[in-house]
């Protein structure tokens, strides 16, 4: 591997991780807090998945690097300046409707982009995304099928979920967006180039919510930088709670 | 045969079979109060299982490491899974789940008082899981062989997740114990404070137990509260020993003619206290499960509209 190619995987190792990251830390606030305990089950097992996806991709991060440092390193001795998670990973956990909403939007990127990461020359990455698909499959069964109900529940419940669809659609758009680093791996085929993604995942997602009664936005706003390290402030918040007791006690194990 | 005679008979069946070890099953004829018996104790392990959540999910945030926010998740995962099956076995005695909660959110079902207490630290993960699931293990083993079948068949099936859970707070501790000055002095303060309310678990002295001695009878507990607080003791004092740490009871002594440890007297009083409602957690506790339920109301409502709309829909096809 050059060295061009091996540092641009290592960046793209740290995405994916702190996408996952991220997410699964978010979706973890849930657990103890559903709606009934059933709920509590399934994010518990959400959670789990990606706090999993988020070990492997660190971990291979930690082996492209090869300088000692850690997937705990990455998790916790990291800024929000340096984190390269998407935004919508870390938009607060809000209402469920906001949760299952922004799910669905994850969950159909996901099932996109997994299956042809599973085609990467890059035999780690591949092989992580074959383990991550069948957990996407089931979130996204889940995630679809409450956003139906929800959408298509009460007054109050579709009021909700529009509303979520409507704060959340403006971030979306930077799923599909490439850099040069990201271009460079499409290039050599290890990364999955998703701007090919975008127009399956709003026929996907334009469909789940027309059958369940929602509208779907204008493309009127989009906010951008997760990528770069330009987050929103929710996610100084997110890393300053989950970093606490790790960097209050440096240098330790656990 | 008068319907007075016809009981007695049943009753008679009834401890025919306790006596010879057969389990009762939800169809079999039963005594009320020994329904109503076991619905106090099973419902109250299930909301245990569930507030139980809370005090560890507390710290799921905070996890000092990627591993060990992943061991946290299963693990309370696990719970809420086994307060599933118990409202599920209570369920077969005739009461819902709704009026099971409604009666832990009134106050009027109990829920294991050791959840009362804050967990303040990452060590108390430790202790949590070492001591506490530790203490509801040796119970839990005992209720394997309880009288009522569905209670027993969920209590085998909980133990064996179980036996993870203490594992992974006694791994927790001893990384501590092996790690630095301030992280071994987090593990020994957590195991200050959780150990004589882990003793408290096993619930009053058998002299004192209101629920003890009917229940003994009928099988649905096996062993006395004594009993099974000594086990608990005894194993534990070896545990604390091999993570070099100091034990709280500074009366622990090994009794040679006994074949068991003697212990210091538990503060009676302090357990008392937080029963009554004086624990740091007791109100946030429920305040927080009354807070998800209320907020989760309009999913329900979602969910059971957006199914009768279905059904109407599937009604009107046929
Ligand atoms: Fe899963
Ligand atoms: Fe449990
Ligand atoms: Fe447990």
């Amino acid at each position: 591997m050059s060295d061009t190619i091996k540092d641009a995987t290592l960046e793209y190792a740290i995405r994916l991780g702190d996408d996952a990251n991220v997410l699964g830390h978010r979706i973890s606030e849930w657990v103890s807090h559903g709606p009934f305990l059933e709920e509590d089950i399934a994010y518990a097992n959400v959670a789990l998945d990606y706090i999993g996806r988020a070990r492997m991709f660190y971990g291979y991060a930690s082996e492209l690097a090869n300088d000692g440092r850690t997937e705990d390193d990455f998790a916790y001795m990291r800024d929000d300046r340096q984190y390269r998670n998407l935004l919508l990973m870390e938009m607060p956990k809000e209402d469920f409707a906001y949760s299952q909403v922004r799910q669905l939007f994850i969950d159909i990127y996901y099932g996109l982009l997994l299956p042809e990461l599973v085609k990467s020359k890059d035999d780690t990455l591949a092989a992580i995304a074959a383990k991550a698909i069948k957990e996407t499959r089931y979130h996204l069964r889940r995630s679809r099928d409450w956003v139906l109900r929800l959408g298509d529940g009460t007054e109050e419940s579709h009021r909700r979920t529009q509303r979520a669809v409507d704060s959340l659609w403006g971030y979306t758009h930077e799923m599909f967006e490439m850099d040069d680093t990201e271009r460079l791996l499409v290039d050599s085929g290890i990364g999955v180039d998703i701007t090919k993604l975008r127009d399956d995942w709003h026929r996907q997602v334009g469909s789940i919510l027309t059958e369940a009664t929602l509208n779907v936005p204008e493309d009127s706003w989009t906010v951008r930088g997760g990528r770069i390290g330009y987050h929103t402030e929710n996610l100084g918040h997110l890393l300053t709670e989950m970093q606490f007791v790790h960097r209050s006690y440096p240098g330790c194990q656990w | 045969m008068s319907s007075e005679q016809n009981i007695s008979l049943q009753e008679q069946q009834f401890m025919h079979k306790i006596k010879a070890e057969e389990k009762i099953e939800p169809k079999d004829w039963m005594p009320e109060k020994y329904r109503k018996n076991l619905i106090r104790q099973i419902s109250q392990h299930a909301h245990s299982e569930v507030i139980g959540m809370q005090p560890e999910g507390n710290f799921l945030t905070r996890a000092p490491s990627l591993r060990r926010k992943a061991i946290l998740l299963s693990k309370i995962q696990d719970e809420a899974g086994h307060g599933l099956y118990l409202y599920s076995a209570a369920e077969t005695l005739g009461i819902t789940r709704e009026e099971m909660i409604e009666a832990l959110q009134s106050g009027q079902a109990k829920y294991a008082s050791i959840f009362n207490y804050p967990a303040l630290t990452w060590g108390d993960m430790g202790a949590i899981g070492w001591l506490v699931d530790g203490a509801a293990i040796v119970n839990q083993v005992s209720l394997q062989r309880t009288s009522y079948g569905p209670y027993s068949r969920g209590m085998i099936r909980i133990c064996k997740e179980e036996s993870f859970h203490q594992r992974q707070g006694y791994d927790i501790m001893l990384s501590l114990v092996n790690g630095t000055p301030a992280q071994k002095a987090m593990a020994q303060d957590s195991l200050n404070r959780f150990y004589w309310p882990a003793l408290m678990m096993f619930g009053p002295h058998d002299s004192e137990s209101a629920h003890s001695a009917k229940s003994m009878e009928w099988k649905i507990k096996r062993e006395t509260n004594d009993d099974l607080r000594q086990k608990f003791i005894d194993q534990t004092a070896s545990q604390i020993e091999f993570l070099g740490l100091e034990h709280p009871d500074k009366e622990l002594k090994w009794n040679e003619e006994r074949g068991h440890y003697d212990s210091g007297e538990i503060d009676w009083e302090e357990f008392h206290n937080v029963i009554a409602g004086n624990g740091h957690c007791n109100r946030q506790r429920l305040e927080h499960h009354i807070k998800a339920h209320e907020e989760g109301a309009w999913v329900r409502e979602a969910l059971a509209a957006y199914n009768a709309k279905k059904q109407a829909n599937k009604a009107e096809a046929a």
